[in-house]
């Protein structure tokens, strides 16, 4: 009797959501519960703004509303496979998931079903093999590039000497925080420094056994993987041990205004690599107040604005937005499909002139998608917290990351998952 | 009136001990059971697969696995999850090592070894009981998880430590990987669900079964009527653990197809089963199917209502559910101490008699 009643409901519930208007469907795998809601809530936000200036400013893209479609998982797979099948069916574009665990499940079936999948800076690193993986993109950039870059920055500040330095990495235990260690094994190779793995379990709230770790060995520099009530816990606990904070950097998802906040001044000093823009000194933010702010169509509670992260997905709305446009000139259609948004995303050219033009000019880099290539030029820069001013600030140029690591570690991951599921490659 | 026994005769001890006595009964079980086979594969979507059925076929087998060890042994045990992991990843490391071997040896093979797993846990349950023995379970829990975490040869030593389950087929039919279409996962799931029901139940009330519910009701007078508590403890680590391992290989394999040993088979895994048999059952076959079906389609459920059909934000909704469902567990619980499967069968005493109780 249980069964029957869920039935009623759920094909009522699906008879009505069926698309009448051409729309382009994106839908929002958010989190705005759960333990890493801090996290999800400016990345929801920032998206789901982004596409409601769209419709708002320009009347969609092409002429086409967007119609975005905001599906709840609390950073849990299993409500995102249910989040998935319940929105693929509308004729979603393109997936963003934001959770690393939830990209591994969703790459074999959006190749199965024919849509792209984009994970920006996280996901599959191997992904960036288009090769392979033909319906996954991770550019502009990815974990193995930031591990890179933070590397790369460790570089320039010893004077390019790492020999006999030591680098802790505090990870959480997940797919997510285990991905940047091969890099780092292998850069640790050819600079010399030594390097010492500090697992974090989930959620994270409970770290006094590694900084007690850390506050023994005294390493150089740590280097942190985190998400979600990691990061502040572990900026706390580096605080504690006062651990000095310009030798601490975060990955780019350890590095928002709410990971730093709760230690106060300590948190001062802090650094964290970036793949956007900071702040709200770009002209997007004035549609943003005028479209969408003043008519009081801010999703969320609309505080989120100009954060780190809301202004990632901006930037991800930004990319997405290109690649649409890409796709209708391809195939000379306003309402595409997903398999002309998976086009127009491998033949996706950004150019300084193209952000400039959408009020985002040196908000990323410029970058070109190609088939054998969808990881981007893997531009990274860093950033640091200035908790007086209570601001990220840009400290470096965005710069590349030592492909000849990177490309091999790339080559060898992604053609162990070809073979393992017999995929013939692409793009010859 | 409607619901009765009367010229429902019974012409031998056969008749008398089956499962479902009355006729209206086991024309039911017919009918749910025709409509399981017949009706549902043709008419099932992708949706209606993996976010809602499936999940509650597995989750069904892991509480009838439980249920076995709690409900009928009385032993507590929290190591459900990590027991899970083993069923999960003894399938990964068979299906990539044997790329040959048929899918549905694979999910038995790897219920076998989750099994022999269970058998070494489930050691300390002879010196210590109750609370006791649910520490030592849950030491299983974490020290499963970490193992899976930790050593890399669990996870062919791939970067992330995620584990992807690889095509394989049942009979020409696709049942893993991401082309398996959603009626043949749903029957393969269902095939090994309504085996592992039957098998729960004809334990249950045989030999075997009543030497647990002897320990369980009380051990030192099972063991003075002669019930070996070794043996009896041990085949109940051993048959629950079978049947959480089968739970744990296709949850992976089928189901989800990419796991990750924290996120998927934590603790918070362990409590889920736990609830389910609390709320469904303990000691009851219906009731591990009915405590399955309230805590995995109720979420969908509310979901549903509340997001697609009132329009309500996913947040306010996520919050709402957990209030929502936290309630009606407390609920069920205060009112019916021993489960909703109690309800049914005091409702159906009922009915016997209705409307001329007297």
């Amino acid at each position: 009797m249980k069964l029957t009643k869920l039935a009623a409901i759920a094909t009522a519930a699906l008879t009505m959501a069926t698309p009448v208007l051409a729309e382009l469907v994106i839908p929002s795998l958010s989190y705005r519960t759960g333990p890493y809601a801090a996290g999800g809530i400016p990345l929801a936000d920032g998206y789901a703004d982004y596409f409601h200036l769209l419709n708002e400013r320009d009347g969609g893209i092409g002429g086409v509303m967007v119609n975005v479609i905001e599906c709840e998982t609390g950073y849990n797979t299993e409500k995102g496979v249910e989040c998935y099948e319940a929105t693929k069916g509308e004729g979603a574009l393109v997936y963003q998931p934001l959770s690393t665990g939830m990209t591994y499940q969703l790459i074999p079936k959006v190749t199965a079903d024919g849509i792209p999948l984009h994970t920006m800076g996280y996901g599959r690193t191997s992904a960036a093999n288009g090769e392979v993986f033909s319906n996954v993109f991770n550019y502009p950039t990815n974990y193995w590039d930031a591990a890179s870059v933070a590397v790369n920055y460790l570089l320039d500040e010893n004077e390019g000497d790492l020999n006999g330095k030591s680098i802790a990495l505090v990870y959480h235990n997940s797919a997510y925080g285990k991905e940047p260690i091969r890099t780092l094994e292998a850069l640790a190779e050819i600079h010399g420094y030594d390097l010492t793995l500090l697992p974090v379990d989930h959620p994270g709230q409970e770290q006094k056994s590694q900084w007690l770790q850390i506050r023994r060995e005294r390493p150089d520099y740590v280097v942190m993987w985190g998400f979600g009530v990691m990061n502040a816990v572990a900026i706390q606990e580096a605080a504690n041990i006062r651990f000095p904070m310009e030798n601490f950097i975060g990955a780019w998802w350890s590095g928002a205004e709410h990971d730093v906040l709760p230690a106060g001044a300590d948190s001062d000093g802090y650094k964290a690599l970036t793949m956007n823009g900071l702040g709200m000194d770009y002209p997007i933010f004035d549609d943003i107040q005028t479209y969408i702010v003043d008519r009081g169509l801010a999703s969320g509670a609309g505080d989120q604005i100009g954060t780190v992260l809301y202004n990632r997905t901006i930037y991800a709305g930004f990319l997405t937005h290109m690649a649409i446009l890409k796709a209708q000139e391809i195939h000379g259609v306003a309402d595409i499909t997903p398999s002309m948004m998976r086009d127009g995303m491998e033949a996706l050219v950004i150019t300084d002139e193209m952000m400039a033009e959408h009020g985002m000019a040196g908000f990323g880099p410029a970058f070109e998608v190609t088939c054998e290539n969808h990881g981007g030029p893997g531009m990274g820069a860093v950033s640091q917290w200035d908790a007086t001013a209570q601001t990220w600030n840009l400290i470096s140029e965005f710069s590349e990351s030592d492909k000849d690591v990177i490309n091999p570690l790339i080559e060898e991951d992604s053609l162990a998952y070809a073979a393992e599921n017999d995929i013939e490659l692409r793009c010859n | 009136m409607l619901y009765r026994e009367a010229g429902d005769y019974k012409k031998s001890y056969a008749e008398d001990s089956q499962t479902f006595p009355l006729k209206l009964d086991r024309y039911g079980y017919y009918a749910i059971l025709a409509i399981a086979f017949l009706v549902v594969p043709f008419v099932i979507n992708d949706y209606w697969a993996s976010a809602v059925l499936i999940p509650f076929l597995i989750w069904s087998i892991a509480s009838l696995g439980l249920n076995i060890l709690t409900g009928y042994c009385g032993q507590v045990s929290l190591g459900t999850g990590g027991f899970m992991a083993v069923g999960a990843y003894a399938s990964y490391k068979l299906m990539t090592s044997f790329p040959d071997l048929n899918i549905m040896i694979i999910v038995l093979l790897s219920g076998a070894i989750t099994a022999s797993v269970g058998v070494l846990f489930g050691l300390p349950s002879l010196r210590i009981k109750g609370f006791y023995l649910a520490v030592a379970t849950l030491a299983a829990q974490f020290f499963l998880v970490w193992l899976f975490n930790k050593v890399e040869w669990f996870y062919n030593y791939s970067a992330s430590g995620q584990i992807s389950a690889p095509t394989r087929s049942m009979l020409g039919f696709e049942v893993t990987g991401p082309a398996a279409s959603a009626s043949a996962k749903y029957l393969f799931c269902l095939v090994l669900v309504v085996l592992f029901a039957w098998i729960a139940r004809n334990l249950t009330r045989g030999r075997i079964g009543r030497s647990w519910m002897a320990i369980r009701d009380m051990d030192i007078a099972a063991e003075i009527i002669g019930v070996n508590p070794l043996k009896t403890k041990l085949t109940a680590f051993a048959v629950s653990s079978f049947f959480i391992g089968v739970a744990g290989a296709l949850f992976f394999a089928v189901y989800l197809g990419a796991v990750e040993v924290g996120e998927a088979f934590g603790i918070q895994k362990s409590f889920l089963v736990l609830f389910m048999i609390i709320i469904g059952g303990l000691g009851s076959v219906l009731g591990s199917f009915i405590g399955a079906a309230f805590l995995v389609l109720m979420p969908v459920l509310l979901k549903n209502i509340m997001v697609i059909r009132l329009g309500w934000p996913g947040d306010l909704a996520g919050h709402l559910e957990l209030v929502i469902i936290g309630g009606i567990i407390m609920l069920t619980l205060v009112l019916e101490p021993h489960g909703i499967a109690q309800i049914w069968r005091v409702t159906k005493q009922k009915l016997r008699l209705w409307p001329f109780p007297h």
